[in-house]
């Protein structure tokens, strides 16, 4: 069996029980939107100040939502020792990676396009440079699904997951976080010229850490 | 399964032990009195000669711990060698990332009038501490399975390794690229005494042997910790057995 | 006869508990062989280890002529483990589940159906996993070994959960094993139904195998 076929099993099953569970819509996305109407606490939403940081506001929601989104992605595997059961049939690393890592991109993405509305509504943005936000959005996405399910599996099956995941994670992200917050700020602000070096970072983020998750899969679900 | 127990040899590094205080008390007195003061910075200047060794030593732990982890995972030189070096360097590492970052800050203080400045090295240096903060933190979680946790952490050094010229660069470009000029210039070295430069130099090398002295010390505890829990092992499986505990080697 | 299952000194740790401290063990392809033994015995480790999901310590595995302390894999494509847990997804359905673990496994997903039947699970193979009784579960914790069509089927405490009807498909499926190639390891409690399945009885006690190696009964 080809491993593009149990990627997609693999990711097929992830985002069937999403839709079934709800998780993602019932819990993950309203502590995303919560993120953000909180933000606007903690800073002043009279002076268009929120405007002028939204792109960071909204990256550090969506890094914070997809924290929890990536936790859920294993944390299915462990009731009733899944984990175990799709060990036993033997599916290829690679493919549970790039199963897994698709179906919490698929997820990220429709989070991002839901919180981004929010965003510019609530935090009264202009939008500019669509096909700009669009593409650091997808590579950026990329990126955080890969190292996400990489690191997902560093931490699974040990009781400190909750705790462990964040710490090891924001670290390894923050060049991500960086990168599209410039990206959409410069994309605002219409001036996309500025912005491609940060696309072009957030690709070759993503491409490194899809190649590495490819490669480290494995061993790391054997161990886990 | 036997391992090499110790790093140096014991008289070598006992040698070391006595050569680090003898070369961090030249430091001490080149530091302090030997190096001029200097025109603008004056006394503040001389945490130069802790904050710039620090920072290398830093540097040369985190590779230390890349190049063992990935001779770990290299089939042909696989060995538990490798993941205590690893784990002792990467310690190393974050204690003197910290001590790069508070010195940092302390000569910040006097210099720029505030204790942390947006500038791309310490940014960079900030988030090394964290990601390898992380890395001990997962290396603090035990396994019944020493060569399966092992390979866990290379893995896992690599990762954290790689993100290391990505994070440099997108944070060098952050401030450079959107506030061309930066509020102060970390470069001191064009205008840089002899006996500065030479003071330097006697930190880097007075903090290298202080490491080789201390990363020794951090792989034998490493390599008695492994003895005592393998042997805490054989006597429950004896234990379990049913036999009679077999007297320490 | 071809050896399906070989251990020697087998040792696994569980933590720093050695769950099994020095298992022998030989399984002949064909037989049902029973794991008796007390609770904490190392019945369930022995399993897990032959199933490939926790390593060996020291001593010698092989299973399905795959050396554990090489490869854990390639051995397991071959075999199923009927553990404590279901291995299931809550949110999936009976069908969706078996049929997962089916083409998971390199299989078209063909034999799904019959194994639903052969389980009487058809009345509520469209309910989620989530939803269904503690025995019912167990039947399709057996399904999803079965779904597989494995050369070696491990069985951990198989009768537990399972009601008389349950029992009965369980026989069923334990008896007709060796016509279907298969071979069976089996640790149990419920001594006097398994015994009356199985060809060859072992003890395990204190992590240890306490009969010596032999051959089929």
């Amino acid at each position: 069996m080809s491993v593009w076929r149990e990627a997609g099993l693999v990711a097929g099953k992830d985002l069937r029980i999403e839709s079934r569970s709800r998780v993602a819509v019932s819990q993950i996305l309203p502590f995303g939107l919560i993120v953000i109407l909180l933000f606007a606490f903690a800073l002043d939403p009279d002076r268009g100040f929120l405007a002028r940081v939204a792109p960071g506001l909204f990256w550090i929601a969506v890094l914070l939502a997809s924290l929890l989104a990536i936790g859920r992605a294993f944390q299915t595997e462990e009731q009733h020792n899944a984990r175990d059961g799709l060990r036993l049939a033997g599916l290829d690393g690679a493919a549970i990676f790039l199963g897994k890592a698709a179906a919490i991109a698929l997820e990220l993405l429709v989070l991002e396009a839901i919180l981004g509305t929010g965003v510019v509504l609530l935090y009264n943005v202009s939008v500019h440079g669509i096909g700009v936000l669009l593409l650091t959005a997808l590579a950026a996405t990329i990126g955080l699904a890969a190292t996400g399910t990489l690191y997902g599996v560093l931490a699974a099956g040990i009781r400190l997951r909750e705790t462990l995941l964040p710490l090891l994670l924001l670290p390894v992200l923050a060049p991500v976080m960086l990168g599209a917050t410039r990206a959409f700020e410069d994309g605002l602000e219409g001036a996309p010229g500025d912005a491609w070096p940060w696309v072009a970072l957030l690709g070759i983020f993503a491409v490194l850490y899809t190649a590495i998750g490819v490669l480290a899969f494995g061993p790391l679900w054997e161990e886990s | 399964m036997r391992t090499r127990d110790r790093l140096l040899d014991p008289r070598l590094s006992r040698a070391l032990g006595v050569a680090s205080l003898v070369s961090l008390v030249v430091l001490a007195l080149f530091g302090l009195w030997g190096a001029p003061e200097d025109g603008t910075q004056k006394e503040a200047q001389r945490l130069m000669y802790l904050h710039v060794p620090a920072a290398w030593l830093a540097y040369l732990a985190f590779g230390v711990t890349a190049a063992a982890s990935a001779l770990f995972l290299w089939p042909r030189t696989r060995s538990l060698v490798w993941d205590r070096l690893a784990g002792a360097s990467a310690e190393l590492g974050v204690l003197f990332t910290a001590l790069t970052l508070v010195l940092g800050s302390l000569w910040g203080k006097p210099v720029w009038g505030i204790w942390w400045a947006w500038d791309a090295r310490l940014v960079t240096t900030a988030v090394l501490f964290f990601l390898y903060l992380g890395y001990l933190a997962l290396r603090r979680i035990p396994s019944g399975d020493p060569i399966g946790s092992a390979k866990r952490n290379a893995i896992a050094a690599l990762i954290a390794f790689v993100d290391v010229p990505i994070v440099h660069f997108s944070v060098e470009w952050w401030r450079t690229l959107h506030q061309k000029a930066t509020v102060f210039n970390p470069q001191l070295d064009a205008k840089i005494d002899g006996v500065m430069a030479l003071t330097l130099w006697i930190g880097v090398i007075a903090f290298t042997i202080l490491y080789l002295y201390l990363l020794d010390k951090r792989y034998r505890l490493a390599s008695l910790e492994d003895e005592m829990e393998e042997r805490e092992v054989e006597a429950a499986i004896a234990e379990r057995i049913g036999a009679p505990v077999e007297v320490a080697r | 006869m071809p050896l399906v299952v070989r251990l020697r000194s087998a040792v696994c740790l569980l933590g720093r508990f050695p769950a099994l401290a020095g298992v022998d063990l030989d399984v002949h392809a064909g037989e049902i062989l029973l794991l008796a033994g007390p609770n904490g015995a190392g019945k369930t480790t022995l399993l897990r280890l032959v199933a490939g999901l926790v390593p060996l310590y020291s001593g010698e595995a092989e299973v399905l002529g795959a050396d554990l302390t090489l490869d854990r894999r390639s051995a397991r494509r071959h075999l199923a483990l009927v553990g404590h847990e279901t291995f299931c997804y809550d949110d999936l359905t009976v069908r969706e589940n078996l049929r997962f673990v089916a083409r998971a496994s390199g299989g078209d997903g063909g034999t799904v159906d019959a194994t639903i039947d052969r389980l009487g699970l058809g009345a509520v193979a469209d309910l989620t996993h989530g939803k269904l009784s503690a025995g019912q579960r167990r039947r399709l914790a057996l399904g999803t070994a079965l779904v597989r069509d494995p050369e070696l089927l491990l069985l951990d405490e198989p009768h537990a959960g399972l009601d008389a009807d349950g029992r009965a498909v369980l026989h069923e499926i334990v008896a007709a094993a060796p016509g279907e190639g298969r071979t069976v390891l089996m640790a149990s409690h419920e001594l006097d139904l398994a015994r009356a399945l199985a060809t060859r009885e072992i003890r395990v006690d204190s992590g240890r195998t306490s009969l010596p190696v032999g051959g089929p009964a």
